[in-house]
């Protein structure tokens, strides 16, 4: 893990040092002009926050039922990066809302189901921090459920009608747009193991921390 | 002693104290009460209701109300030290489980029954317009919102801060069971019922019912493990 690191965090600078030259070069869309180019931010975004809460579920629940305290660490550090990538998505979208819609929210389904994944990962760290001795186990099992109601949100999509673009605007996308966009969840997706990564070194050493001064006490 | 008697034993005895005492079912429906007139101020206009508004006000009263009672019946356990008793007992975890849950849910059902002709009756909300869809709709509902309810209340039991954080964690979660009990009433309640979509969000709130289950009797255990 250690050596990976300066790897990778050459690998993102590099990643997001360009990604601002291929958003630029990118073609303008027809209809909704500069705005639109948001996009290459708001869906990776979005991207690595599932991805970060699905790693904290699965962690979790390694944690859980395995009884491995390093999976609790990874859940921690995912939990933290699924809050930062939906505040980052819950910043992005309304700033384009306002100029595709004409409001900065719209209680849709996509919008919703991704305000209370959020929410669920802050109650998270909120019982972390405040729930005292013994909360880990009971976070866990908030990732869990948390993790678990995704697909009823992405039902919900289809159920309820939405004004969001929904998820088949992405195989169909033009290949000059396409490539930026990819470039930019490559980047993001980076990101986001390299904050990982950083976070769970600095829990373990913290962990190890307090081993130490158990064993100094005795 | 097998998984369901030993189920039912705690279901009784949660229920024989409450009948006693009756302090949780009194407690929460004076609480749907006051809840309900706070909707009247903010959701009745010239003397009727805003349209769609009745599911809201019904559904969102008895997740407030079953908050509280979930807060109190694990506060009980708690309070005489019954926690760890509960717990130490030579059963499975998961049927102590089902037992809280069970009689978190009649609880609830008890409230329902009230609340549910207080609110055709003071919002003038045709609800009983198709009984057995409305039944399920409510049975569904309540379910899921008490499984993930009791599992959430006995986690926060031995926690600090529980009063706070039991409604910060149940009603994201719970945001599903909503979402499907407002829109399926709404259906239902709009002047010409759309029993499709009814239907549609009860089967959404049964799958929700089956997964939710399940994962409760699997973090259960090890969650309530010290």
């Amino acid at each position: 893990m250690k050596r990976l690191f300066p790897v990778l965090l050459i690998l993102c600078i590099g990643l997001f040092a360009y990604a601002p030259f291929l958003i630029v070069a990118a073609p303008y869309e027809s209809t909704m002009g500069l705005v639109q180019k948001i996009f290459y931010f708001h869906v990776p975004t979005a991207i690595a926050m599932f991805t970060a809460a699905f790693t904290c579920g699965i962690a979790s629940a390694i944690f859980l039922f395995a009884r491995r305290p390093g999976a609790d660490r990874v859940g921690l550090a995912a939990a933290e990066l699924a809050v930062l990538f939906g505040l980052i998505v819950l910043i992005s979208g309304p700033l384009w809302a306002r100029k595709a819609w004409g409001v900065w929210w719209q209680w849709d389904a996509r919008l919703t189901s991704t305000l209370v994944m959020w929410l669920v990962f802050q109650a998270y760290l909120l019982l972390r921090r405040f729930g005292g001795p013994g909360s880990e186990k009971l976070s866990a099992a908030v990732a869990i459920f948390g993790a678990a109601l995704v697909p009823f949100v992405y039902w919900s999509v289809n159920m309820w009608r939405t004004v969001h673009p929904t998820t088949n605007v992405l195989p169909t996308l033009d290949a000059s747009m396409r490539g930026p966009f990819l470039w930019c969840t490559a980047a993001f997706l980076g990101l986001f193991v390299l904050l990982l990564t950083a976070r769970v070194e600095l829990e373990s050493r913290r962990a190890r921390l307090d081993e130490l001064y158990l064993a100094l006490e005795d | 002693m097998t998984f369901l008697s030993a189920a039912m034993l705690v279901a009784r005895k949660d229920l024989v104290i409450e009948t006693r005492s009756r302090e949780v079912i009194y407690t929460s429906l004076l609480f749907a009460l006051s809840c309900m007139l706070v909707f009247a101020f903010g959701l009745v206009k010239d003397g009727r209701v805003i349209a769609d508004a009745a599911g809201a006000i019904l559904w969102i009263t008895i997740a407030f109300s079953g908050t509280l009672a979930l807060g109190r019946v694990f506060d009980r356990e708690r309070q005489n030290e019954t926690l760890r008793a509960l717990l130490l007992a030579p059963v499975s975890r998961a049927a102590v489980y089902v037992g809280k849950f069970a009689g978190v849910l009649v609880l609830l059902l008890l409230v329902e029954a009230i609340v549910v002709p207080l609110v055709v009756l003071m919002f003038d909300a045709p609800l009983f317009r198709h009984p057995g869809l409305m039944l399920a709709l409510m049975a569904a509902g309540s379910t899921g919102y008490a499984a993930v309810g009791t599992l959430f209340a006995a986690m926060l039991a031995r926690t600090r801060g529980r009063g706070a954080l039991l409604p910060v964690l149940l009603y994201p979660i719970t945001v599903q069971v909503i979402i499907g009990g407002v829109r399926g009433t709404a259906a239902l309640l709009a002047p010409d019922a759309d029993l499709a979509i009814a239907r549609a969000w009860l089967m959404m709130l049964v799958c929700f019912d089956a997964v939710f289950i399940t994962l409760s009797l699997w973090t259960f255990e090890p969650a309530m493990t010290e």
